[in-house]
Formats: C-alpha cells, sequence, structure tokens
C-alpha cells in the first residue's frame, strides 16, 4: 500500500467508508498512543483479576463474607489487631475493621461487581440507545418526533436522584447488582446514545450505497442491520468506551450512598461508606477501595479517551496525550479538505460535554 | 429578534412539556408500583390504622388520571388533609405530607433548599475560576510540559468520584493536619463566618470534580477557535499570541462555557447528593436519601419532582443563553 493511499484510509474522514471495518486498522492506531495502552493493560489485569476473584482468593485461602472475630480488638470498637489493619500472610491487605472480613477478598470480589454492573449496565444502553436511534433515523416524521421527544425527556431528567427514587421501592428480593445495573442504565447514557446514533444514521442514509439497498428492494429492518449497522460501529464503540467508566461512578456512588449493592455483596463504593471512621486505626480500609475506584475509573477513561482518538482521527491533531501525533499529522494533511464538512457531521461528540450525572 | 424570541418561546413550551411528562413519569412510578400502595406509601413502620388512613388519603378506589388530577390540583390549588382528627391545610405548592413525620413536604424543602444553593453557589465560584483558567492555561501552553500536566490533572479530576475527593481533603485537612474542624453546618443567617469556613471543604470537593469538565470543554473549544481561518487572518495582522488567547479564542468558548455552567448548576442543586451526605450538610441530597432509606415515599416524590423543576429549567436557561451568545444555533 502507498504512503498516501494508506493515510486516506487510516484517516477514515469519509463516512461513506464505515470506519471500523478493519479491527487491525484500530488497533494500529490505538498501539501508537502510549497512555491508552498502558491504560488497556490495567484494564486486562483488572478483568482478569475479576474473573479469577474465586481462584485468587483460594490461592490467599480466605472468602469475602467470613467474619473473623479473633482478628479484631473488639475492646477498641472492633479495630483490626496487628499493623497494616492486620496484613498477615493470611490476609494478605488486612481485614475489615468491625467484622474481620478479608480485605483482599473483599476488593477482588468488588471488582467483579464493579465491572460486571458497569459492562452490563453499557450493554443495555448501548442495544436501547441503537435501536431508539436507528428508529428514529429511519422512521417517518411521527416516529422521528415522538421518538426523539422521549429522548430529550429523558436527557432532562434528574437521573441520578431518579436511580436513587427508584432503588427505593424496588423489593430486596431481587437481585441487587442486576438491579443497580438495569437501573443505571434506564436513567442514564442510552438517551445521549440514541440522540448521537440518530445524527449519524440521517447522515448515513442518504448516501448512495444505503439508497442503493433501499432501491434493491431490502426492507428496513434488513437495512438498518446489514448497511446502516457497520457504519455506526465506530461512534458507538467510542461513546460506549465513555459510558463505562461513567457507569462504575454510578454504581460506587449509589452504593456508597447504601441504596446500590447492598451487603453482603462487597462492593467498592459501599466499603468507602464507614471508612471515614476508621481512617487512622485502619487506613487501609480507606485507601485500598478508594485507590481501587481511583484506579479503575481512571484507566477506563484514558482507554475510553485512546479509543475515541483511535475511531475519529480529527481528534488526534487535537489530543495530544501520547498520540503519536506527527504520522496522524501527516496522515490527516494527505486527507484534507473535500470532506472535511461531512468528517463534522459524523464527529462524535467531545468526551468533555458528553453529559455525566451522578458525579456530583 | 422575531426568530430568537420564537426560539426562547418554543424552548420554554418544551419545558412545560418536560415537566408535565416527567410528573406523569414520577407519579404512575411510583403510586402504580405492584403490592400494597398504602403501606409502600405509608412506610415499613405505619400501623394498620395509618395504612388505612393512607388509602383513604390517596383514593385508591378512584382511576389513576383522577388520582393524578387530585395529586395537580393540590401542586396548583392547594388541598386539604384528613389527620384523622383535624383537618389540616396544605397551601398552594402542596406535594403532599410525609407519613413519617407529619411534616409538609414544601416545608421540608423550603428548610433544606438554601444549604443546597450555599454549597453549589460556592462551588460555582470556584469551579468556574479554576475550570476556566485551567483550560486557558493549557490552550495557551499547548504542546509544551505544563500543559501536558495539566491535562493529566484534569483527566483524573474527570476520573475522581466526588466522595473520595471528599474523603481524602477530609482527612489530611481536618484530620492529620487540623487546619479546621470536621464541618459542622452553620446557618448563614447565624454567623457569616462560621458558614464560610463550615462550607469549605464541600465547596472544594464538589468545585474540584466540575471544574475538571470545565477545564476540558474550555481547552477544546478554545483549541477550535484557534484553529479557524479568522484567527489565522489576526495573527497574520500580527496581533499578538496573549490578545489572540485572552480576546479572541477566549470569546469562542463563552457559549459552551455559560451552557455547561447552567447545566452543571441544575443537576448540581439536586445532586450534590453525596457532597452533602459524605460532609453531613442538612441540604436537599442529603434528606432526599434518608427518604428513600426509610421508604418515605410523598418526600421522594415531591425532592424528585422539584429537583427535576431545577434541572429542566436549568436545561432550558443553558439554551436560551447559548443562543445569546452564539445566534445561529436560532437558525438550526
Amino acid at each position: 500500500m502507498s504512503e498516501a493511499l494508506a493515510a486516506v484510509e487510516t484517516a477514515g474522514t469519509d463516512i461513506s467508508v464505515p470506519a471500523a471495518s478493519g479491527a487491525h486498522r484500530f488497533w494500529r492506531r490505538l498501539r501508537t498512543q502510549r497512555a491508552a495502552l498502558v491504560a488497556a493493560a490495567v484494564v486486562a489485569l483488572l478483568v482478569l483479576a475479576a474473573l479469577a476473584a474465586p481462584l485468587l482468593t483460594a490461592l490467599e485461602g480466605q472468602d469475602p463474607t467470613t467474619y473473623h472475630p479473633t482478628l479484631i480488638d473488639s475492646a477498641r470498637g472492633g479495630v483490626p489487631i496487628g499493623s497494616f489493619g492486620g496484613a498477615s500472610a493470611d490476609h494478605w491487605l488486612g481485614v475489615e475493621p468491625q467484622t474481620g472480613r478479608d480485605m483482599f477478598a473483599r476488593l477482588v470480589y468488588g471488582a467483579r461487581v464493579s465491572l460486571g454492573v458497569s459492562l452490563g449496565a453499557t450493554l443495555v444502553q448501548v442495544v436501547l440507545g441503537v435501536a431508539m436511534g436507528v428508529a428514529a433515523g429511519l422512521g417517518n416524521r411521527w416516529i422521528d418526533l415522538i421518538l426523539s421527544r422521549i429522548t430529550d425527556i429523558f436527557i432532562s431528567m434528574p437521573l441520578m436522584i431518579m436511580a436513587l427514587a427508584l432503588l427505593a421501592i424496588v423489593p430486596d428480593s431481587f437481585p441487587r447488582p442486576v438491579l443497580v445495573a438495569l437501573i443505571i442504565s434506564l436513567v442514564s447514557g442510552w438517551s445521549t446514545t440514541a440522540k448521537m446514533v440518530r445524527a449519524q444514521t440521517l447522515a448515513l442514509r442518504n448516501l448512495d450505497y444505503v439508497s442503493a439497498s433501499r432501491l434493491s428492494g431490502w426492507s428496513t429492518s434488513r437495512t438498518a442491520v446489514r448497511e446502516l449497522l457497520p457504519g455506526l460501529a465506530a461512534p458507538v464503540i467510542t461513546y460506549a468506551a465513555l459510558l463505562i467508566p461513567q457507569n462504575i461512578s454510578a454504581e460506587a456512588a449509589l452504593s456508597f450512598l447504601g441504596v446500590g449493592v447492598k451487603p453482603p455483596t462487597p462492593s467498592w463504593g459501599q466499603m468507602l461508606t464507614s471508612a471515614d471512621v476508621w481512617y487512622q486505626a485502619a487506613p487501609q480500609y480507606l485507601l485500598l477501595p478508594a485507590l481501587a475506584l481511583f484506579v479503575t475509573v481512571f484507566a477506563m477513561t484514558v482507554l475510553g479517551d485512546g479509543v475515541r482518538v483511535a475511531l475519529d482521527p480529527r481528534a488526534a491533531s487535537r489530543l495530544r496525550i501520547g498520540t503519536g501525533r506527527k504520522r496522524e499529522s501527516r496522515a490527516e494533511k494527505a486527507a484534507q479538505a473535500p470532506n472535511a464538512a461531512a468528517a463534522k457531521a459524523a464527529q462524535v461528540p467531545d468526551a468533555a460535554v458528553v453529559k455525566k450525572e451522578g458525579r456530583a | 429578534m422575531n426568530g430568537f424570541a420564537g426560539f426562547v418561546l418554543r424552548r420554554i413550551a418544551g419545558a412545560v412539556i418536560t415537566l408535565f411528562v416527567l410528573s406523569v413519569i414520577i407519579y404512575v412510578v411510583f403510586y402504580v408500583t405492584p403490592g400494597n400502595v398504602a403501606q409502600i406509601t405509608c412506610g415499613p413502620r405505619c400501623s394498620p390504622v395509618q395504612v388505612h388512613q393512607v388509602a383513604q388519603q390517596l383514593q385508591l378506589d378512584d382511576p389513576l388520571y383522577v388520582r393524578y388530577w387530585h395529586f395537580l390540583q393540590g401542586l396548583f390549588a392547594g388541598q386539604d388533609f384528613s389527620t384523622g382528627t383535624s383537618v389540616e391545610h396544605c397551601p398552594a405548592p402542596c406535594l403532599g405530607q410525609s407519613y413519617q413525620t407529619g411534616r409538609q413536604v414544601t416545608d421540608i424543602i423550603l428548610t433544606k433548599l438554601p444549604v443546597s444553593f450555599s454549597l453549589v453557589l460556592g462551588a460555582m465560584v470556584i469551579w468556574l475560576v479554576l475550570g476556566v483558567g485551567t483550560g486557558v492555561l493549557s490552550a495557551w501552553r499547548r504542546g509544551r510540559l505544563s500543559e501536558r500536566v495539566l491535562t493529566a490533572i484534569t483527566l483524573a479530576g474527570v476520573a475522581t468520584p466526588v466522595f473520595v475527593i471528599g474523603l481524602v481533603l477530609m482527612i489530611v485537612v481536618c484530620g492529620e493536619l487540623q487546619l479546621l474542624p470536621f464541618p459542622q453546618y452553620v446557618n448563614f443567617t447565624d454567623d457569616p463566618e462560621q458558614w464560610a469556613w463550615s462550607l469549605l471543604l464541600p465547596w472544594l470537593s464538589l468545585a474540584l470534580i466540575e471544574a475538571a469538565n470545565f477545564a476540558r470543554l474550555t481547552r477544546a473549544s478554545m483549541l477550535e477557535t484557534l484553529a479557524e481561518d479568522h484567527i489565522r487572518t489576526f495573527r497574520a495582522y500580527g496581533v499578538g499570541e496573549r490578545a489572540v488567547i485572552a480576546r479572541h479564542a477566549l470569546r469562542g468558548a463563552t457559549a459552551s462555557v455559560i451552557a455547561l455552567n447552567a447545566v452543571t448548576f441544575g443537576s448540581a442543586v439536586g445532586g450534590a447528593v453525596l457532597t452533602e451526605t459524605l460532609f453531613g450538610l442538612p441540604g436537599i441530597g442529603q434528606e432526599l436519601v434518608h427518604a428513600v432509606k426509610v421508604v418515605d415515599l410523598p418526600v421522594v416524590v415531591g425532592m424528585v419532582l422539584v429537583i427535576g423543576f431545577f434541572v429542566v429549567l436549568a436545561n432550558a436557561v443553558a439554551d436560551v443563553l447559548y443562543a445569546v451568545a452564539d445566534r445561529r444555533v436560532v437558525l438550526a
């Protein structure tokens, strides 16, 4: 492949060429970003730890729910005995104050809740958002009007508050993590996704290859699945990557407030609820979940930014954190001008203005 | 100007419709839950007698739209409640009555609102100064080391949950360094100085998180403006870099910063739940969390509606302000 041709292709500013058609091309663009690579490694480790939680705790010989009354000093209100919160060969990261439950086991099982809830919620948000967006974009005037109005209403709702209130009325018998994921995804995320997908669909529907499929008698649903979805992949993946860290924060926030995941299921947010009382006697009880939360959300955010840059070449020249911008700017120069307007229409909203709620 | 007035009117109409739909959704979701509605509404601690009273008050035999109509009537014209022995009047914006404490929801909200406003208004000043300042600085120093450091810091700010920052601030400042006592909210009217001291840490934690968003937005839109042709023309005419940044690039970012600020303010009034809970500030958020935990449904519904009102209002104001700052929006 000649240099110029490769540059035009990688730039992908022409929306008639589905930008995510080549996974290896995406990988090549992600690979040039050092920060995103490190973040990807961290995320991979976290996912691995979450998946292997039973294995890891078996290795330590503990589980997240057993109380160890002998390891806490009941005379001092339940402070763990020993230095570093009672860390030992048996309890690698010490034990919880008051209950004596193993910290390491609770942390890795907490990763399961955190990642599981956020990924599940993201999946629901994306499916719902794409369905609504494509339906609004392809449907007639009335369908579009009604669906867009519903979406707008959901965008302007106090989502965190709705989630909080909804969690109050659902009985406790419902599996809590599933419920939290469902409520987070129903009240937030999908509406902004739908709005973006609708705009993208409107841009794509008049392109020649989509018209061709309609003219050759394909049904609307077949056109949507076979012709539109591949073109939507890049912006939707970008959006999903930004939603994941938001969902992690939302779960942690709800659990911190005591209405999310309930004990004995461990959750990082929930562990922080009473951590301020114990920070002097058992600082690791505060630091470990806080650190876990920070590292996870930070890594996910950086990775999300990296994915965005890898899929949206316009962002590459603006974002300058280890983006390998020399190669990018060369590519951009080669691909410039004729498609600038189309690229602007297809541009994914900037991470900063993606509506986020619940972190306040 | 006609176009602009029309735009504002359309936006207000949209906000009213959104509020109406929101109230219907909230009403239906909370009062058509499966199970014994009266029991759920009254809360788990109610006696059978109370549950019976509540069932009568809610007029559960009536069809749903009639009940919703009564609710609307209460909202706009006031309502009378029979508390068994006496009849209590609930004046115009009547959101009902807490079955746990017997207080009227409107009263509860009115006592809590000033606290939430104190928190959000103070934090807003800090997040604007800090956020826009950082954004301008990193757009000005683009490509240098200082910009990379700032970008990394703001990214960390975006990624940190507010309760983590708040916890760390509280423990370091109040616990380890003992620079301040642990926050204990004091009313502004009682002692303005103590009020400010008690709110300093909550302001900072809320503002630090939001400032990161403002910094990212400011930087992004300034860089976009800097890439435009008219800026190149200014430079060609010999306008200095400082003037380009301060006078022209910043102007390009104003519209989006104003819009983001209105949205953030609106969602923060109710959304500062975490900050209020962490620092024990008796604001709307803390009251809501409490009401949720004891399942005090009238209070929950009232609060969600009031907070929803602020969010919808703020979104409408944001759109109008954005249109004032950037007239191209009206044409779209």
